[in-house]
């Protein structure tokens, strides 16, 4: 028991954050016309893209060839993912503006 | 646990820090409105610029502002910054392309492929962390790595994994590259390797760290990976989306893990935001479907034995071209329901080109969208909205339901589960309870479809056999072109 708390109170703050994270996230997207899931499930996509700064760190950090290589892929992995979720989604996005253009 | 702290934990006052901090702080409530803004029809453009400059921001500030605490007490940044601008450079040109040349009918896999690389990534920075934790934790002679870094490392590896494998085989499926195994015992071996993959994390936490003896988190990982494959093998193509969108989260969650372990909050907040939102996402899907999300994953679709009683010798009527063409011409109000195989046969344009021409006759022609209809929930909605379709053309279903006895035809594009009438008529039918389009309340309805092939519920579909139905068999693209030169011909 005494190991849960301690545990608890080490992490508090992080553990705050993800509990009003995940109110938020849910809160944040409960009304969501279903229009827009498909742009919305992209555009969350990239978001999560948000790893790459961990694999930059890693990267930033490594001393040996191996961890080199590995954050080297983990890097263009995440860019991957950032960019190509941004750019997806934003060209989703594009059709329904020009729409509204027209109108 | 007291080393690792001073490694990722506890930071000395900086500038630099201070000024990073800040950034994510910014970058997190820049995700945040993004993501908010993304779920409006009129600002979601904007909002998804929002997210990327956040992203942006972060990467930035990181690369030039990131700083750890050696054991010596000086601060170190980043080094490598040459490669990682050269990393950066080749994922966004690859990523730039590979987003730019897709077709539209094909996004739901290239979003799947994206998720998997953010799964790659999240997996590679466990991986690589964790023999740099080990032997700190080996050096100061702790005799197990029960921690919240360690937690994170295997948790991070573990959902990275599984999302990686995952989103890999929702891709080739949604590609059709992979089909579909079913069987009743895969779900048994899944649970028993999602069972595996949490005890091992546990065993691993209540390991003696060894310096460098990294065999089980490589044993980890290969489980992560086999268990994400066996996951999504046996789930039917029509549940893609739901799988995608709860990989998707699955990702933003590993994401976060990453956050926990650097103490990085824009990191932990990205993920954890689209850990929920898509959890969220996931199961408004569902809802949907008026299917559970257990139904989906354990996979009850499918070469079930419910409504093969009904598959007697049915006749279907078909309806020629000109008939069709006559019959859409001199009614007043048509509505159009798309479904996958419009999607396939790209015949988005030809739809708009079908309500422009009928629209110069004076028929009303409007859209029913089934939120399901397509392979992902909005499909629809971005395929049309790409053939300049006006947004107020498109119904959502319970629109389309209540103005259905005042319609005179409803054509149905390559649709099939979302039209099915024994959603509603026949309780055994496992899609009973699903919301669907009552286009059998039109005064007339025509069928396009390429054969009298089962949906993906692989169940019969009675609408067919209707009265008031008539078939008109081929390709959705082809038969749109016949059909508007044979109205263009009356």
């Amino acid at each position: 028991m005494t190991e849960i708390l301690k545990f608890f109170m080490e992490y508090r703050e992080a553990i705050f954050i993800i509990i009003l994270s995940v109110f938020l996230g849910i809160e944040v997207i409960s009304h969501v016309p279903s229009v827009l899931h498909t742009p919305l499930m992209s555009g969350a996509n990239a978001i999560h893209g948000v790893v790459i700064i961990g694999a930059i760190i890693v990267m930033g950090h490594a001393n040996n060839v191996l961890a080199m290589i590995l954050g080297f892929i983990a890097v263009i992995l995440g860019t991957l993912n950032v960019v190509g979720g941004f750019v997806v989604t934003n060209r989703m996005l594009e059709m329904f503006s020009k729409k509204k253009k027209q109108k | 646990m007291g080393t690792i702290e001073t490694l990722t934990r506890t930071f000395e006052f900086s500038e630099y820090i201070s000024v990073l901090e800040i950034s994510y702080l910014l970058a997190s409530i820049l995700f945040i409105m993004g993501l908010k803004k993304l779920s409006h029809p009129d600002t979601a453009r904007n909002g998804n610029l929002w997210a990327a400059a956040g992203m942006g921001l972060a990467i930035l500030f990181t690369i030039l502002f990131h700083k750890i605490k050696m054991e010596d007490g000086t601060f170190e940044g980043i080094h490598n910054i040459g490669w990682i601008i050269v990393a950066l450079g080749i994922g966004s040109v690859v990523g730039w392309m590979a987003a730019m040349k897709v077709k539209m009918t094909a996004m739901p896999q290239m979003v799947s492929l994206f998720n998997g690389m953010g799964g790659a990534c999240a997996a590679l920075i466990s991986l690589m962390e964790f023999p740099k934790m080990q032997n700190m934790l080996a050096s100061s002679a702790a005799t197990n790595m029960f921690n919240g870094e360690a937690l994170a490392i295997l948790l991070g590896l573990g959902i990275g994994g599984v999302s990686f494998a995952g989103s890999m085989i929702a891709f080739g499926k949604l590609d059709e590259r992979i089909g579909d195994i079913k069987s009743p015992i895969l779900r048994y071996i899944n649970l028993f390797f999602l069972f595996l993959l949490l005890a091992m994390v546990v065993f691993i936490m209540t390991m003696t760290p060894h310096k460098d003896s990294n065999l089980m988190i490589y044993l980890l990982a290969l489980l992560a990976l086999f268990y994400g494959v066996t996951f999504v093998m046996p789930i039917g193509g029509a549940d893609m989306p739901v799988v995608i969108s709860l990989l998707n989260s699955f990702t933003g969650v590993a994401a976060a893990m990453g956050g926990f372990l650097y103490s990085n909050q824009a990191m932990l907040t990205g993920g954890i935001l689209v850990g929920s939102s898509g959890t969220i996402l996931t199961i408004l899907m569902c809802k949907a479907m008026n299917r559970s999300l257990l139904n989906v994953i354990i996979g009850a679709f499918g070469g079930s034995a419910a409504g093969a009683g009904q598959q007697g010798d049915k006749t279907v009527k078909e309806i020629s071209l000109s008939d069709a063409a006559v019959l859409l011409s001199y009614s007043q109000k048509v509505l159009v329901v798309p479904g996958y195989g419009l999607a396939v046969a790209q015949a988005q344009h030809l739809c708009h080109e079908l309500e422009h021409l009928l629209g110069s006759k004076g028929v009303e022609v409007k859209y029913g969208i089934h939120p399901v209809a397509g392979r992902m929930p909005g499909h629809m909605n971005v395929l049309l909205a790409e053939a300049d379709v006006a947004y107020e053309k498109l119904l959502e279903m319970e629109d389309a339901n209540n103005e259905m006895n005042t319609t005179d035809v409803v054509i149905v594009i390559g649709a099939n589960d979302v039209v099915n009438p024994a959603a509603e008529d026949d309780p055994s039918s496992p899609i009973a309870g699903m919301p669907v389009i009552r286009v059998w309340e039109a005064k007339n309805t025509i069928v396009m479809k390429r054969s009298m092939a089962k949906g993906y519920a692989a169940i019969e579909n009675n609408l067919f056999f209707m009265p008031k139905t008539r078939m008109l068999f081929g390709d959705a693209k082809a038969t749109m072109q016949k059909l508007i030169a044979e109205i263009k011909n009356l």
